[in-house]
């Protein structure tokens, strides 16, 4: 196994089965990921992209592994570059009265580009998607 | 949620800990061991150092095999930004930090 490049971890006074519908609904991910949405039907095997709202495809990928409310893994590639591919992992984990998520995104091809672009991304969609799911509103993370 | 921004500000109260999160900023994922030999101080005292960032959930541990890694965690750090950085301000404040950082890497330089 490649040692992973990042790896966030929030817990979030939640359940893992709102947790998981707030990574894969397009209705909630808009609510508190810079109004972007991710969009699949989440079976292995299967397609899944990023989305502006204009529906520009800003990421895509394939889905790896699936397990609802539990686990997640993705490719995730620059739709102008393919190449340019990496995964990111979603685990959920339950504990007590509270969900422990964490993602892990590694397996970056030598001179990726990507890197720059997530590096700063993730703490601010998990500290917004915290936020979205304990207060129902979450924060405003891409203005300038 | 005041417990776990009590546990942060603790953990970051601290030299050493704060020179454990810069090294883990400059290679993440690192042992123990490759800790240890960045810095000036037992292995006992950064495991115990490391327990606090782990509680205060500003480091994370994957283990691959045998070996555990431990990765900087910024998304405590970046509520705490969020609760007193008002959106509109980021960019001048950005601004505002790499002229600070210019004009004192120029006097360094200088001296």
């Amino acid at each position: 196994m490649q040692k992973p490049k990042f790896v966030y971890t929030t817990y979030i006074r939640s359940t893992p089965k709102k947790t998981w519908d707030a990574i894969c609904k397009p209705e909630f991910t808009r609510q508190y990921w810079g109004e972007m949405t991710n969009v699949s039907d989440w079976k292995k095997g299967s397609k899944w992209e990023h989305h502006n709202p204009e529906h520009e495809v800003w990421v895509t990928g394939k889905v790896i592994e699936s397990i609802p409310t539990k686990r997640l893994v993705l490719t995730w590639a620059d739709p102008d570059d393919l190449a340019d591919k990496s995964r990111v992992t979603f685990e959920i984990e339950a504990m007590e009265d509270m969900t422990c998520l964490t993602v892990t995104h590694g397996s970056f091809t030598a001179g990726s580009t990507m890197v720059k672009k997530v590096s700063g991304g993730w703490p601010r969609v998990l500290s917004s998607l915290k936020t979205f799911l304990e207060t129902g509103k979450g924060l405003n993370i891409f203005c300038k | 949620m005041f417990r776990e921004m009590d546990a942060v500000f603790k953990a970051l109260a601290d030299e050493s800990r704060r020179a454990l999160l810069d090294q883990l900023h400059k290679s993440n994922g690192q042992t123990l061991g490759e800790l240890c030999e960045h810095l000036d101080m037992t292995r006992q005292a950064v495991t115990k150092h490391l327990l606090l960032l782990e509680d205060a959930k500003l480091v994370v541990v994957v283990w691959r095999g045998r070996e555990k890694l431990h990765y900087l965690n910024p998304v405590p750090l970046q509520e705490i930004y969020g609760r007193w950085i008002g959106k509109y301000e980021r960019h001048r404040l950005q601004a505002l930090s790499d002229l600070k950082k210019g004009l004192e890497d120029n006097k360094t330089k200088k001296e």
